[in-house]
């Protein structure tokens, strides 16, 4: 199916790309109806409060006030994962952070609904308030929620590959580090918008700009208490989502009940101070990481302990503590494994699941580790990683199936193209490169809830005119999914992409795709795709030869055109071939589905971190930086990505590119932080992030292997390559000037801070001092995957 | 306080009675339907609200629509000449210079307000005439090649 292909590989605009440079495209917040009434939300006012009354009678007199709800209108929990069902969309009983969702207002337009929301009278009880994993562990007070493994640690997990301990005794030299990743947000474009509509044969329908139609659909389903056939969710094309838009939110619940209210169409679109009160972003953690290596650099042990500050809410959160620990050793080969990690609620809005989710942290500062451990054993950064790469078709110690894999490719590319071996250590004072790897997953093995059915399914139907229309519930966030899901099914069928119709994201009308989460997408709805479209296939070139009195290898279907390989002049258009079929065969229909290999290794926690494929990143940063004013100019970045096949390279180096843009903002300036209790800075002026004049040139490098399952040989490009960005930066400052900044992000004032102390001759380096005394549980002790590597000698 | 505005957008006149305190952008979208202008923070701080009044780019979130009467406004929808895209627009569909689409007419609309003053800007002056609007997705660099070779084709 690979040979000679006609869109695959080929750098075609996306589909939907014309809608988007006209203003055509429909986003939630441009829809209006008839009759639509908008709704505004009221944040609780305190970090910790309990509410002992809402007072709405001064807001339902304001004229043009249509209806008030409060928490008391919303009893059912949800959530995203089963095990942390604790949102209510509008909450009940306390609010748990500066902002958090506590009634909503709908009237007849945004301004007096703006108006209600301050004549809500609300009687609060203040709370101690905890706003960081320490003050969880020191302080005492109610907790923030009524449930997790103790107090306001809302998970713990220990685990252990493999027998450490003899790991650390086999090293030449061990080393141990602080980090700290700031949190941070995604902060998209567009604002969350919904427009909900409960019409009077008792059917809810809902436009929102969600990653996660068949969640939402889940989540509101349960909320409202209404059968699942009740309720439609259609993802408008979403304007940008980073993860943002993954859980169901609380506005997305309560507009939908007051249109269940007032039978009418309301909309609420969330101010930009309530995109960072919705949040649901990167973890801030702080992490302690022991590296035992022997002379030659090859890991003979390594242990990881993380502490999450979670916000109030579950979301993604128990995933996200074991994606603090579960893909170190999917890119050097380490033979024994340790990882320890706990989750606290705070006072803060909810963090969950942001690009990379819970991987780019340990990252920071598992690269970082590496890069002093070479130096101290004088080995080169490039030869401690190239030389330990994991094996093709091996498994991780915790029992992690790795299939395809071109990090090695990956390092040598960009060390070449970078000239790495030739500047690093070598570069004038205050100029230096730093280098770092990473891996991503190409989608979740296992589903967010248990169950044995498809991750995704396409349907296809193929009218008398050619006409090639496709469904799937899959959502373009502007990863270009639609453009996959075309190029995919035109290319099986040889039909040009005109001739493809799609219907995406519409939990009435396509097939359910779980999401655009986990860089999911192209591998699993790609295989798929090809499933559904190969079936319509066989049936359109049977008919195809029986009408050309040939055999059907005989034949091959291109341009729209089946013909004879050998005599091209015998052929029918794909139109009438479909005609041939469908007269034979009745309407023209298929469905294709995908669900992953069984992954999951023989313990408890075993479920995050299995995917059907790892992508492999590779990133040299050059810098600039001023001793004066410890000013970091990123010169350039080269970085080379095992993507497996690229579907599109264009859409692969723009996925490239905007990871490596999110991934030094991340780097060098941006933090969701907190001051007296509140968010600092909820606004797009202070919360900083890179504009066109910060941006340096990005040198992409696509590594290609095709990897064995992935469609056409694809795997994942949306995600992975942010993960060694920051660490690259953090060794490429090193490099410059000598300072290890520990922490993210590396601001001008942490490396002057730095530079102050190497002066006064002590250790210079700005990060966390230590990690709390935290008393975690007795690890589940696992054999490693008998395919992993070996602790040699042991 | 509501007022009649009388507006000339894309070359046509509208009018409409509005509260004077509405923002173009809020006018643009709700009363006019022109809703290919976005808002990213109604602040003057992301730049994805970007019009031209009279050939200058402007934050229609932060303009009041009394004091624009009678001068040019173009948004998105009035970039295509009868049907055929500006080049700018060709050029970032060809580059997917768009990704999610959200920043983009903000950035095509600054664009253009560029290459009518300086039809072949060097790279740092795209940079500096872009760096106000911002975006996401892309990491910048198709959007300053698209604007490269709409300039180069015009």
């Amino acid at each position: 199916m690979t040979d000679e292909l006609t869109l695959i590989g080929k750098p075609l605009p996306k589909v939907d790309a014309l809608g988007k440079v006209t203003g055509e495209t429909k986003y939630a917040d441009d829809l209006a109806m008839p009759r639509m009434l908008h709704a505004k939300i009221l944040g609780c006012h305190y970090p910790h409060a309990r509410i002992k009354h809402i007072g709405t009678a001064r807001a339902q007199a304001l004229p043009g006030v249509v209806a008030i709800i409060t928490g008391a209108d919303l009893p059912v929990k949800y959530g995203n994962l089963p095990v942390s069902q604790d949102e209510t969309g509008l909450a009940g009983d306390k609010g748990r952070f500066v902002g958090d969702p506590i009634a909503a207002v709908a009237a007849v337009d945004e301004e007096t609904a703006e108006r209600a929301i301050d004549l809500i009278d609300v009687e609060y009880e203040e709370l101690p308030a905890f706003m960081s994993v320490e003050d969880v562990l020191t302080k005492e007070g109610e907790p923030i929620q009524d449930y997790g493994d103790q107090g306001n640690v809302h998970k713990m997990v220990a685990l252990e590959f493999g027998d450490t301990e003899s790991g650390f005794a086999a090293a030449d030299y061990v080393r141990e580090d602080t980090f700290f990743y700031q949190g941070n947000t995604h902060l998209p474009m567009e604002e969350h918008a919904v427009v909900a509509h409960y019409t009077a044969d008792g059917k809810l329908t809902l436009w929102s700009s969600t990653q996660c139609p068949h969640y939402v659909h889940r989540a509101l389903s349960k909320a409202l208490a209404i059968a699942p056939s009740r309720v439609r969710i259609i993802a408008t094309p979403v304007g940008g989502g980073f993860g943002g838009k993954s859980d169901p939110l609380p506005h997305e619940v309560a507009a939908a009940k007051l249109s269940m209210i007032t039978g009418r169409p309301v909309k609420i679109a969330l101010t930009r101070e309530e995109v960072f009160y919705a949040h649901r972003g990167r973890h801030p953690v702080l992490m302690w990481a022991k590296t035992g290596v022997r002379k030659d650099g090859s890991i003979t042990a390594m242990h990881f302990k993380t502490f999450l500050d979670g916000g109030a809410y579950g979301s993604y959160g128990v995933a996200s503590t074991y994606y603090t620990g579960a893909l170190q050793p999917v890119t050097y080969k380490v033979p024994t494994y340790k990882f320890e990690g706990m989750r606290a609620f705070t006072n803060k809005p909810a963090c969950g699941p942001k690009r990379g989710h819970g991987t780019p942290q340990p990252r920071f500062g598992m690269e970082i580790q590496l890069d002093k451990i070479a130096e101290a054993i004088g080995i080169s950064p490039v030869d401690i990683r190239r030389k330990f790469v994991v094996d093709e078709n091996s498994y991780t110690v915790n029992h992690l199936r790795i299939t395809s894999c071109a990090l090695g490719e990956c390092i040598d590319k960009v060390a070449a193209a970078s000239g790495f071996n030739d500047k690093h250590r070598k570069l004038p004072f205050g100029k230096g490169v730093g280098l770092a790897c990473s891996s991503y997953l190409s989608g979740a093995g296992l589903p967010i809830y248990w169950n044995n059915m498809p991750h995704t399914s396409v349907q296809i139907k193929i009218d008398r005119g050619g006409g090639v229309a496709v469904l799937c519930g899959s959502t373009d966030i502007g990863q270009g999914s639609n453009s996959v899901l075309a190029y995919t099914v035109a290319e099986v069928l040889g039909v040009s992409l005109d001739a493809i119709q799609l219907t995406v994201s519409d939990t009435d009308l396509t097939p359910i795709d779980l999401g655009s989460y986990s860089s999911r997408v192209t591998f699993m709805m790609g295989n798929a795709a090809i499933e559904a479209a190969s079936k319509l296939k066989k049936l359109i070139m049977e008919a195809a030869a029986e009408k050309l009195q040939l055999p059907v290898e005989a034949l091959a279907a291109k341009n729209n055109s089946i013909y004879c390989i050998d005599d091209e002049r015998r052929s029918l258009t794909f139109a009438q071939a479909a005609q041939l079929a469908e007269a034979k065969h009745g309407g023209l229909g298929a469905m294709g589905s995908y669900t992953p290999p069984k992954l999951a290794g023989p313990f408890r926690g075993s479920g995050v971190g299995p995917s059907p494929a790892y992508s492999y990143s590779a990133c040299v940063a050059q810098v600039d930086v001023d001793p004066e004013t410890g000013e970091i100019k990123v010169e350039k970045i080269w970085i080379a990505h095992d993507c497996g096949r690229a579907i599109n390279p264009l859409l692969v180096i723009g996925q490239t590119e905007g990871s490596v843009y999110m991934g030094l903002g991340e780097a060098l300036m941006e933090e969701q932080d907190f001051r007296r209790n509140q968010h600092k800075i909820p606004s797009l002026l202070d919360y900083k992030s890179l504009t066109m004049m910060d941006m340096p040139e990005v040198e992409t490098i696509l590594v290609e292997p095709i990897d064995p399952e992935g469609p056409f040989g694809a795997k994942e490009a949306g995600q992975g390559p942010l993960l060694p960005v920051p660490p690259a930066v953090a060794n490429a400052v090193y490099d410059a000037v000598g300072v290890r900044i520990d922490e993210l992000p590396i601001t001008a004032d942490k490396v002057l801070k730095a530079l102050a102390l190497k002066a006064e001759g002590k250790e210079p380096r700005v990060g966390p001092k230590g990690v709390p005394s935290f008393v975690f549980p007795e690890p589940v002790r696992v054999e490693p995957h008998p395919q992993a590597p070996k602790l040699r000698g042991a | 306080m509501k007022q009649l505005i009388k507006l000339r957008v894309n070359g046509e006149d509208y009018e409409a009675y509005v509260p004077v305190h509405k923002t173009l952008l809020e006018v643009l979208r709700e009363d006019l339907n022109l809703t290919g202008t976005k808002h990213g923070c109604e602040l003057g701080e992301c730049g994805a609200c970007t019009v031209l009044v009279d050939g200058e780019p402007t934050l229609s979130c932060l303009t009041l629509p009394i004091e624009i009467q009678g001068r040019e406004i173009l948004t998105v929808e009035g970039l295509a000449h009868n049907g055929t895209p500006h080049p700018l627009q060709t050029a970032f569909a060809e580059l997917s210079a768009a990704q999610c689409g959200y920043c983009t007419p903000g950035m095509l609309i600054s664009a253009k307000a560029l290459l009518d003053h300086d039809p072949h800007p060097a790279r740092d002056d795209i940079r500096q005439a872009l760096s106000g609007n911002l975006c996401r997705c892309t990491g910048y660099s198709k959007i300053i090649e698209a604007v490269e070779l709409a300039a180069e084709r015009r």
